[in-house]
């Protein structure tokens, strides 16, 4: 392969077409390196190639795989979660649109390290088009003889952002609410169908022939040492050029946004970033030379994430920013645990209160012990990720949650660009409508 | 049996026996053929699936895309989540209800067209994203929401 990065080979080719992804070497060399090795050979190498899960939690893709029960008797499976739901991510999408092959070769490379001949890419539902190319390059492979003895599967999820969580995930694709599962047991001990399965989002496995094209070795060596390769980062919001853009890990954040990004839209301030889709605490203006890779962002207190940036400028209120993020948080919460179900739509009824004018201080701390009684008492992430971003705002912008509350409302006078957004917990009727008379 | 207890048993084979695999795209095919989740369509797609009515009814209500009771003919769904918020998404919003003469959440009077807000769709850099009859229109502007309708077949 010419270029080593995600989406290489795009502008001159249609990566779509298996013809034109094999001129530019793929399934070629690396794919054969990979087929070559026994099961532990090529799980070594994954694991000294030290890349990153790109979903957003950054385990080790190697050492996943490591992980996975190969003695158990059960049959393997790997899983490709593509129910790319996050606020501010839209990088899995152009990777299927744009380099399907790319992914089905990571697919085979990844199943072959732990012994699995059954491969399920989860796409959200949603993301028709993109099902339907990643599903001709399945077959187009499949008729090429490309896959072996590797069965793939694309299963088309239907409208939930729980299931972009892995245990989620595994039960909608068994069929079921997609509601998360206690662990343990982790799902490298039994996963889908009570199976070992390995659990790996569309940019990880897709940057897996890269690595077995150029050897870990190299890859190691690139981005920072902590997070070697590139990553698909997705621009958003209030800049000039909002879009996906693949760079080297440790790429600074003011780079991206004003070099690439083309700074601040319409002459307007930065005021936030929320720096890895909309669950995560947001950044201010004098964060962002922060080096953007798992372990900079860690150390000031946010996340890697999904890559993805939302960039506010200083027309948003963020108590309207708090309020819209935890209405969608509400409306995806499964209903299984307490804290998020209901602690979610207390969120939003502190925040209107604040929003409209009608709280009092001891609301701010009210809202603040709330997502305290959210973190660490819930299964799955989801609840802490309605909490993290809004404690972000309420604790770097006090003063503008203070003036709302003393002010008797909103100091943006309707002048803020997220005024009267609706959401779609706004609009349902029928049995929403009763389930908010239940809490 | 009908063609779709035919098709539903090819997708079963897919998936290892005994699983309920097979039970959203079942429901999703279900729902083609009858526009919404009605009794009658989940009772067929139970069937199918060779389980009760009621596990197909939870599955159905746990999804956003499944609809249990009638919509349009057409849906637009606008995006009005955080990115497609700070671009302006209220106003695209408010110009398909002009264009509509309904509110985000109902459906024209003909049966024709289902106006929803919706949570993020995946197109954040190409705000304002709408999705018409399923299919995504990026950068949609106010002013579009017009043509937009204009387009669809009556």
């Amino acid at each position: 392969m010419a270029e080593h990065t995600l989406l290489g080979g795009t502008e001159d080719h249609d990566l779509t077409k298996l013809a034109e992804y094999r001129a530019i070497g793929g399934y070629g060399a690396g794919l054969d390196r990979a087929r070559a090795m026994t099961s532990d050979e090529l799980i070594d190498e994954l694991q000294k190639a030290t890349l990153r899960g790109r979903g957003g939690a950054g385990f080790p893709m190697g050492r996943k795989a490591s992980l996975i029960d190969r003695k158990n008797a059960k049959p393997k499976y790997l899983v490709v979660n593509a129910d790319e739901s996050e606020p501010g991510a839209f990088k899995d999408r152009q990777v299927m649109a744009t380099v399907p092959h790319r992914l089905i070769e990571g697919c085979l490379i990844a199943a072959h390290a732990i012994e699995s001949k059954d491969v399920f890419i989860y796409i959200r539902g949603e993301y028709l088009t993109e099902y339907e190319i990643l599903a001709a390059a399945v077959e187009e492979a499949r008729k090429a003889g490309l896959l072996g003895a590797v069965e793939i599967t694309v299963h088309r999820g239907a409208g939930a952002y729980i299931c972009g969580e892995e245990t989620a995930l595994l039960e909608s694709l068994e069929g079921k609410r997609g509601q998360p599962r206690p662990r343990p047991p982790f799902p490298p001990i039994q996963g889908l169908y009570m199976a070992p399965t390995q659990i790996n989002n569309v940019c990880t496995i897709a940057t897996v022939p890269l690595i077995l094209d150029m050897g870990a070795e190299a890859f190691a060596k690139t981005g920072v040492p902590s997070s070697p390769g590139t990553a698909i980062f997705s621009v958003s919001g209030n800049v000039v050029r909002p879009g996906n853009y693949e760079l080297p890990l440790g790429t600074p954040m003011r780079t991206l946004i004003y070099d690439h990004a083309g700074g601040i839209a319409d002459g307007r301030e930065l005021k936030a970033v929320i720096p890895g889709g909309s669950s995560v605490p947001a950044l201010t203006p004098d964060q962002i030379d922060v080096p953007l890779d798992y372990d900079s962002l860690g150390a000031i207190g946010t996340f890697f994430g999904a890559a993805s940036l939302i960039v506010v400028d200083d027309r948003c209120c963020m108590v309207q920013l708090a309020l819209r993020s935890t209405k969608f948080y509400m409306h995806e919460s499964c209903g299984k645990c307490t804290p998020c179900r209901v602690g979610t739509r207390w969120m939003v009824q502190i925040l209107e209160s604040i929003e409209n004018g009608t709280a009092t201080r001891a609301d701010l701390d009210l809202l603040e012990n709330v997502g305290d009684n959210i973190l660490g008492k819930v299964l799955c992430a989801l609840g802490e990720f309605a909490v993290y971003p809004v404690d972000s705002y309420l604790k770097k912008w006090r003063p503008e949650f203070v003036a709302h509350v003393d002010g008797g409302g909103c100091p943006f006078h309707g002048s803020s660009s997220l005024e009267g957004i609706l959401a779609p917990s706004d609009q349902h009727s029928g049995m929403h409508t009763k389930l908010e008379v239940l809490v | 049996m009908s063609a779709f207890y035919d098709e539903v048993q090819k997708i079963r084979e897919r998936y290892p026996e005994g699983s309920r695999s097979a039970a959203l795209p079942a429901l999703r095919l279900a729902q083609e053929r009858h526009g919404y989740l009605s009794r009658e369509a989940l009772e067929e797609a139970a069937d199918a699936l060779d389980v009760t009515p009621a596990f197909c009814y939870s599955v159905a209500t746990f999804y956003d895309m499944f609809h249990l009771e009638p919509v349009g003919t057409h849906t637009i769904e606008i995006c009005t989540n955080l990115p497609c918020g700070l671009c302006g998404a209220q106003k695209v919003v408010e110009a398909f209800e002009e264009a509509l003469g309904i509110k985000a959440g109902e459906t024209t009077e003909d049966g024709n067209v289902t106006l929803k807000a919706v949570e993020c769709l995946g197109g954040c850099g190409y705000a304002t994203v709408v999705a018409v009859d399923h299919r995504y229109r990026h950068h949609v502007k106010p002013e579009d929401a017009a043509g937009i309708v204009e387009g669809l077949d009556g």
